[in-house]
């Protein structure tokens, strides 16, 4: 039997409705007075359930709001299930929305250090990889500009090249490959790949059927929350096509 | 247990990359750099014990030194809680993307705020020098109280951090109640010019214990009491304790609110 790397176990996530969430005391308390602390919820998950194997790279499809990201948080270990569970075994590197611990007051050499942390990489660590970074991002001669004059094409560029240094046992993408120039996605593509060939087990969230069609051996197929399918990509993307 | 304590040597570099970011950014875009560190406490002490000495008259040996030392323990007390009470909102960006463990944002404002009241603590010393006064061996035990203050501080702001990530109108409410508790503490008086029933109040705050512990050591030339130890390593283990417990209790659902 193959490794597992990781296991979705019956997992729901339920919330509650955001109309209703009270983020103040003056609130809570004048809403109190009035009874209108309601409690409506709705579940974006629904009893979820299956698992990936080593070497597999699985792609999540389904339309906005069915649950694919929720799903991908969850098994990062973001947001934790209201039911069921999730295990993850190996080392994990989030590519969840490029650049978000970014700080633009820094200069593109300390935000590398500062990302570096963020995903539990040690200034050790992160200076073996620093030129490789540099490299890939084809940022040297802005390294030691505050990233706040930078364009959003850099900070992508930069943000990519820090999120996927080494050779983590599973990799989460979410639609991160929309970003830059074709030339850059390309390369992006091309380093995924690369990983996958190693030995990476990827984890992906895309609207483009076809970037899942090329990356991924496996689909999740969601559909308000409930799991429509889960299986062969290129069965399952045909059928995913042709039901819209 | 260990499990956590894996966890937590994982990120220790975060912890040293998010301090290093909060003072180098604090200080980047200012002339004076770090000197902004030394310079506030002296400035406000310069006004304070103008006004206090000449308007009110009070009667305290080396008054500048005093009020001095009062604001070094007071403002690390105000400016880290206050700090730390916003350090899950402002890294919500963040907190929603990565796993990281929630408690290095409360833990790494605790740890600026420290390094800021190190250099206060220099300037309270640079002063006492320069007005020439006496000295005493007992500063090396400043340490003592000032950990202890800092875990009292670490307790109170994972509490303030959970409760304003529910409630954030408690962050304008709090900035009051630290001005308000500044003249519950002996920061600009001394305690035996005041009135029986307030003594019994000022004395009941925890700030007011580590205060006078503080005191005792850089300016009074003696080691402090028994008594004031043995309180203050209650309360700051009983304030430890009440944080870890309740952060460790809505930590998840967090990511619900912010």
């Amino acid at each position: 039997m193959a490794d597992i790397m990781v296991k979705v176990d019956h997992v729901s996530m339920q919330f509650s409705l955001s109309s209703e969430k009270v983020d103040s005391l003056k609130e809570y308390i004048i809403k109190s007075l009035k009874r209108q602390v309601k409690k409506e919820t709705f579940f974006a998950l629904n009893d979820v359930s299956f698992e990936v194997e080593r070497g597999d790279s699985l792609g999540l499809i389904g339309l906005n709001g069915s649950g694919k990201s929720t799903m991908l948080k969850i098994i990062a270990g973001v947001m934790k299930p209201t039911l069921g569970s999730v295990s993850v075994y190996g080392s994990m590197a989030p590519l969840i929305e490029l650049g978000a611990g970014f700080d633009f007051d820094l200069t593109a050499r300390e935000n590398v250090f500062l990302n570096g942390a963020i995903l539990g990489h040690s200034r050790k660590e992160m200076e073996s990889f620093y030129e490789d970074i540099v490299e890939f991002s084809e940022l040297g001669p802005f390294m030691n500009s505050q990233v706040k004059n930078f364009s959003s094409g850099m900070i992508s560029r930069l943000a990519f090249a820090i999120a996927t240094i080494g050779q983590p046992d599973i990799l989460i993408v979410d639609e991160v490959l929309s970003v830059g120039d074709f030339r850059f996605q390309e390369k992006c593509e091309k380093r995924i790949k690369n990983m996958l060939d190693n030995g990476t087990t990827l984890l992906f969230v895309s609207h483009s059927i076809e970037q899942v069609k090329s990356l991924c051996s496996k689909v999740v197929w969601l559909e308000h929350g409930n799991m429509r399918a889960f299986g062969d990509s290129a069965i399952y993307c045909e059928e995913y096509n042709h039901a819209e | 247990m260990s499990k956590y304590i894996e966890n937590f040597k994982k990120f220790i570099p975060l912890l040293t990359e998010l301090v290093e970011r909060d003072v180098k950014t604090k200080y980047r875009k200012s002339v004076l750099g770090v000197l902004w560190t030394l310079l506030n406490p002296l400035l406000m002490m310069v006004i304070l014990s103008i006004v206090f000495s000449n308007l009110f008259k009070f009667d305290i040996e080396n008054y500048p030194v005093y009020i001095l030392s009062g604001q070094v323990i007071y403002n690390f007390y105000s400016e880290s809680t206050s700090s730390a009470m916003s350090a899950i909102l402002n890294n919500a960006s963040l907190l929603k993307k990565v796993y990281i463990p929630k408690y290095m944002f409360v833990l790494s404002r605790i740890m600026s705020s420290l390094i800021n009241v190190l250099a206060s603590h220099c300037a309270l010393l640079i002063v006492m020098i320069a007005t020439g006064v006496e000295i005493h061996w007992t500063i090396v035990l400043f340490p003592i109280p000032l950990v202890l203050l800092v875990i009292f501080c670490l307790g109170l702001g994972l509490v303030l951090a959970t409760i304003t990530v529910k409630f954030r109108d408690i962050m304008h409410l709090y900035g009051v109640f630290t001005t308000g508790l500044m003249y519950l503490t002996p920061v600009i008086y001394a305690l035996s010019l005041l009135p029986s029933w307030l003594y019994k109040i000022v004395r009941i705050n925890p700030i007011t214990n580590y205060l006078m512990m503080y005191r005792d050591v850089m300016l009074n030339g003696t080691v402090f009491k028994l008594s004031h130890l043995l309180i203050a390593l209650a309360e700051s283990a009983v304030m430890l304790l009440i944080g870890l417990a309740l952060f460790a209790k809505k930590q998840d659902q967090f990511i619900l609110h912010i």
